[in-house]
Order: structure tokens, then C-alpha cells, then sequence
């Protein structure tokens, strides 16, 4: 079995109907419920849940503060390469764009390792374009034989990968594993990749599943925001989610909320997905999976991403770029930024700001 | 009067044991400790430094940004390192060793879960791991999920007490297992203290009335509005549960003593004849 039946059992789904079905009453029993189905999660992504945000925040948070106490895992994003034989449309990297291809060497990696672990982070996420030759899982390997020597969780955000070579990566280090649907609607998804091995919707739709299959610790997913109606793409990400913890007990499922950012293409998200959209979208899968981290990066604003700490946040980058040898500031190795990122603050800001808030700041959570 | 449970080489007073986890800020550690004279915290070793990375100095020290929860423990108070995060008994025993490594302590709670739905303990797992550190010279104290078999299984293994959860973890919904929770205490000769889940001082109460050797509390304390004062109620409770305990509490009767019973007519009926 695969999420894709899942999917699939909604095709005929009248989403607009069923939202148009809901009243009030129904979306008070909802909130006050101990255990939502997945109709209650599509109820609290409805137009009219909108009137019923505080409620929904207080609960969110109640949940939040109950199974995480007020804490904040930092993490920060390493960009290795930015090679890439897809053409997503949204996307810098893109095989079509025109930029200076890179990849770092060892002695780079071990640069970038030491500005990092410079700020006390101890959790990072290795990321790359999709490129089986310059980004080979050889490649990955030896990059986390360096980086483990600083950190104690290396997740990575790379091309879907089959579970034996997940499985080479675990034996070299790696503990989490970042893939995003980019967009669960098939006939979207088509359209926005056009070419390369990203192609293939299924592929990258049962990676997690693979993830899990080869023993990741975590498993992080999410949909690019814009590209699609948020509310059901919101849904299908809450459904996956709930599909692989139910399927891998043994695998800590998060979600990703990422709005798609402005890039090197000239990209512009058909959809608006607004910062009430976003705040709507968090509480709703804090509803829905009360024990599942849900993750925030730079895209976001500072302001916003201060507030969004009390509603269900577990996770946030800090000292973000997303540009190949970012880290280490050397120019001439400084890359292209595969998006634009909007909360430029350093670690030590971030930390600061989560202790005013009466957050913990958490650097280091596993061993 | 002299009542010290005893586990290890340690007698503690004081039966209410409470941990380090979902506190906003590590300042209210130490008030906590010191209003409700807590001895005994576990502490994360996840959240801790364990080794200087080979990386050396490099590494910026991790003490000076994520706060070293262990400044803030007295040094009078039992340290209970726990193994949260291991999803199998390998890693729980990598945690245990580490920890003794370091010289944190020689006890362990051994946390294994590999469910991350419900957070419930892996009994199985516990089990191996038990067998190993205990073997190894650890006080371990097992999290699991109550049921005499295993219990028994961990009494053979060399456990110091078994920690049976109240309740699934942090959903504070008190004392959920009480009847399982009865058999150990009846059945195993270790104590029992109860673990997860307990959201009320009442109900930490009713675990200590019922022979619990001592209850821990977390979430219950850390997310209420005021903690020190929550961890002091709950200290205070569990006392009185231990109190009404040796006290021995009065039998529960099905049904209230009239005071004009229906066969009260048929007293001294064997000397008048009816």
C-alpha cells in the first residue's frame, strides 16, 4: 500500500461542499474533541474555521506546551551543491537556470562545519540540487563522516533516494530525513516538473515511506505552499503524515510549512497563501497531530515567526543561508541562494528571542 | 518517624520525584527543588553535553548557549539520568553508558520507545536493556508500560524499581492503570513508583495510598501556571498518600451503614419469640 491510494480515495472528494456543509456548532464539537478524524482536520481548514482562530490558538498551544513544555529545537540548513537535472519551475536551481554550479569539496564542508558549529547548533540539514553524479550518495557519505564530528543530527533535504542507499546514509550518520511533496495535486505536479527524474509523482511521493522502511529517526514532510489550493494540499500533507506515523510507529513524522519564496526563475505562486492562511494551517495539524513537530524556516519574517513560537511551533532554523558555502562568508565560494530567505537573524538573536518569549532554546536534543 | 524508601545504597525522604523537561526558562529549577525539598530529578542525557566533539574547540561550548541544566541541581539531589530519545535497547544502553561516562550517574531510568504516536514505552526493549546495564553495575529504574510478566521479567533482571506509567505520557489524565498498577505493588518485590501521565496532586495521592513506593510528575508541574507551587503540592500530596498508606486506610464499603437498617426489627428476635 502506498499514501497514493489515500490520495487517490479523494479524487472525488467535494472538498467545497463539505466546507460548505460545515457550520459552527461542528467546528466548536471539533475543537473541544480529544481525538480529530480526518474530516475534523479538513473542518478546521475550512473558510468558515477562520472565525474560530483564537479558540483553535489556545488549544493549539494548550496541546504544544502539554507534549513539548515550552522549548524550540534550532537547526540550520547546509547547502553542499546546487547541481540540479530537474526543472522545477519555482526553483533557483533549476537545471534550465544559468548560475554558477558548485559543489563543496571536503575541506569546504569541514569550513562550513566549524562556522556552524561556531554558533553552538548541533543540528544541521544538509541539502542539494538533484544530481546522481555530483551529488552522489558516495558524495553524501563523506560529507557526514566530516559533519558528525560536529553535530549530533544530521538530517538531509536531497533528491528521493531507494532505502538501500538511505540505508548507506544512517550507517554513515545520518538520522533525519526532509523531503517535501512539493505539491500533492497530480495534475499540478506534472506541470510545474516538466523534466528530469522529478518527474515521477509516485517516486517522490512514497520516499518518506522509504525513509521510514530504512530506519530514519525523523521524517520530515511538507508541501511547497502557493503552488496549489492550500486548503487541500494542507489536507493531503496532514493526511501523509498521519498515514506514515500510523504505518512507523518507530519514526518521529513533523511537518514543514514552507510558503514559496521568490527565486532566480522569476517564479510568482499562483495561489496567495497569507500570513492567517499559514497561522490557520499550523493550528489545524497541532489539532490534528497534537505529538508531531511542525518546523518554520527563514522564509518566513521575523515578526511572524516570532508569533508563530506560541502556536505550535517545535522547530526553527537559525542562521539561515541558503546559498552553496554560505557559512563559512568566503565570497568567491558564496554561491547562488536557492530561495530568498526573509529572517536573516543569527543564532544568538534567535536564542534571544525565544528566551524573551519564555521559550527554551534547544541546540542539542539527541545523542 | 523513620519511613525512607530505599533504593541503591540511597534512602530518600522525600517520595515525589519530578524531571528537568518542558520547563520555559531552567531558573525555576533550582526554587522548585528547594520549596518542595525534591531528591530525586531526572534529566535528559540528549539534552546534555556528553563529549567534547573530536572537533575540539571549534565546537562552540554548548553549556553557555543551551543552559547546563545541571548547574541549576543541587548537588544534594539523586540524579537520575534518563534515556528519552532511544528507540530500542542499544541505544538505551549507548545513552546508560555515556551517561556513566561522563560521571553524571551510575542510576539510569531506561526510557525506550519506538512508538511515536502514543509515546508508550517498548516493554520488550526494556527488558533487554535492563538485563545488560544492570549486569553492568547500574541502578536502573525501568519505564514501562505496566504488566505483572513484565515486571517480574524486570525483577529477575536485576531492576532497583519498576516505573509503570499512570497514563499515556504528558496527556495528564492521572491514574488510568490503577487496577495493573495495584498487581505490581501486589505482586513484585521492588518498588514501585509511578510514572507519566499523572496530572493532579489528588491523584499522585491516591497512587501513594495504594503502596506506591513514589510517583514522578513532569508535564503536570512544568506547564502549570505556577510549577513551583505545583511541584510543592504534589510533594505534599504524595506525603499524605504515604501517610493514609501506613496509616492504613479504612475498608471501602459497597454501600452506606443505614443507621435504621431494614432488618434492625430481627435484633433480639432469638429472645422473644416474634
Amino acid at each position: 500500500m502506498s499514501f497514493y491510494e489515500i490520495y487517490n480515495r479523494f479524487k472525488k472528494f467535494d472538498f467545497e461542499n463539505y466546507w460548505q456543509r460545515i457550520n459552527d456548532a461542528a467546528i466548536l464539537k471539533i475543537i473541544a474533541k480529544d481525538r480529530l478524524d480526518y474530516l475534523d482536520y479538513l473542518a478546521l481548514l475550512s473558510p468558515k474555521a477562520t472565525a474560530f482562530m483564537e479558540l483553535i490558538a489556545q488549544k493549539a498551544q494548550q496541546l504544544t506546551v502539554q507534549h513539548f513544555g515550552r522549548t524550540v529545537l534550532l537547526y540550520t540548513p547546509l547547502y553542499l551543491a546546487n547541481y540540479c537535472s530537474n526543472h522545477c519551475v519555482y526553483c533557483s536551481f533549476s537545471a534550465l537556470n544559468k548560475l554558477p554550479r558548485q559543489k563543496l569539496t571536503l575541506q569546504q564542508v569541514t569550513a562550513e562545519a566549524q562556522a556552524i558549529a561556531a554558533t553552538g547548533l548541533r543540528h544541521i540539514l544538509i541539502l542539494t540540487g538533484e544530481s546522481s553524479t555530483h551529488s552522489s550518495t558516495i558524495y553524501i557519505e563523506k560529507c557526514t563522516e566530516v559533519l558528525k564530528k560536529y553535530f549530533n543530527s544530521i538530517s538531509i533535504e536531497i533528491h528521493p533516494l531507494d532505502i538501500t542507499d538511505y540505508s548507506k546514509l544512517i550507517a554513515a550518520g545520518v538520522d533525519g530525513l526532509t523531503i517535501y511533496q512539493e505539491v500533492y495535486n497530480q495534475a499540478i505536479y506534472q506541470r510545474l516538473h516538466p523534466s528530469g527524474p522529478k518527474k515521477n509523482y509516485h517516486y517522490r511521493l512514497d520516499t518518506p515511506e522509504r525513509g521510514c522502511q530504512a530506519k530514519m529517526r525523523a521524517v520530515n514532510i511538507g508541501a511547497l505552499l502557493g503552488l496549489a489550493d492550500w486548503r487541500k494540499e494542507s489536507f493531503f500533507t496532514g493526511l501523509h503524515a498521519d498515514y506514515l506515523q500510523n504505518k512507523y510507529l518507530d519514526t518521529e513524522i513533523s511537518i514543514s510549512v514552507p510558503r514559496i519564496r521568490a527565486n532566480l526563475g522569476g517564479f510568482r505562486p499562483e495561489y496567495d497563501v497569507s500570513d492567517r492562511d499559514l497561522v490557520q494551517i499550523i493550528l489545524a495539524h497541532r489539532l490534528f497531530m497534537p505529538r508531531a513537530g511542525i518546523t518554520v524556516s527563514t522564509r518566513e519574517r521575523v515578526e511572524l515567526r516570532n508569533n508563530l513560537i506560541k502556536l505550535g511551533v517545535t522547530k526553527m532554523s537559525a542562521g539561515v543561508t541558503t546559498a552553496v558555502g554560505g557559512h563559512a562568508g568566503n565570497g568567491s565560494e558564496t554561491g547562488t541562494a536557492q530561495f530568498e530567505i526573509s529572517d536573516t537573524r543569527g543564532v544568538p538573536e534567535i536564542r534571544a528571542m525565544l528566551l524573551k518569549s519564555g521559550y527554551q532554546p534547544v541546540f542539542k536534543d539527541w545523542q | 518517624m523513620q519511613d525512607q524508601l530505599i533504593i541503591g545504597d540511597r534512602e530518600i525522604t522525600n517520595r515525589f520525584f519530578t524531571g528537568t523537561g518542558k520547563h520555559a526558562s531552567n531558573d525555576i529549577i533550582p526554587k522548585l527543588i528547594d520549596q518542595s525539598g525534591i531528591e530525586v530529578i531526572t534529566v535528559a542525557l540528549r539534552r546534555l553535553e556528553v563529549q567534547v566533539k573530536e572537533a575540539g574547540q571549534n565546537v562552540a561550548d554548548l553549556n553557555t548557549l543551551q543552559e547546563n541544566i545541571l548547574n541549576y541541581i543541587p548537588e544534594r539531589c539523586l540524579l537520575l539520568p534518563n534515556t528519552s530519545g532511544a528507540r530500542n535497547a542499544q541505544e538505551a544502553v549507548r545513552i546508560a553508558r555515556l551517561a556513566r561516562a561522563c560521571n553524571y550517574s551510575n542510576w539510569i531510568k531506561i526510557e525506550v520507545i519506538s512508538d511515536h504516536k502514543y509515546l508508550l514505552p517498548d516493554n520488550y526493549e526494556t527488558i533487554k536493556a535492563t538485563e545488560i546495564l544492570a549486569k553492568e553495575g547500574f541502578v536502573v529504574l525501568p519505564y514501562i508500560s505496566p504488566d505483572l510478566m513484565v515486571a517480574k521479567a524486570l525483577e529477575t533482571a536485576g531492576a532497583a524499581a519498576v516505573m509503570p506509567l499512570g497514563a499515556p505520557i504528558g496527556t495528564n489524565q492521572g491514574l488510568k492503570m490503577k487496577a495493573l498498577i495495584r498487581i505490581l505493588i501486589d505482586e513484585i518485590n521492588l518498588p514501585v513508583i509511578v510514572d507519566a501521565g499523572i496530572g493532579r496532586p489528588s491523584e499522585a495521592a491516591e497512587a501513594m495510598e495504594m503502596g506506591a513506593a513514589a510517583v514522578l510528575a513532569n508535564t503536570a508541574v512544568a506547564t502549570a501556571r505556577n510549577p513551583v507551587m505545583m511541584a510543592q503540592a504534589f510533594s505534599l500530596a504524595v506525603q499524605a498518600g504515604r501517610l493514609a498508606y501506613l496509616a492504613g486506610l479504612g475498608e471501602t464499603k459497597l454501600v452506606a451503614e443505614a443507621s435504621s437498617p431494614l432488618t434492625g426489627f430481627l435484633r433480639g428476635c432469638s429472645k422473644n419469640p416474634c
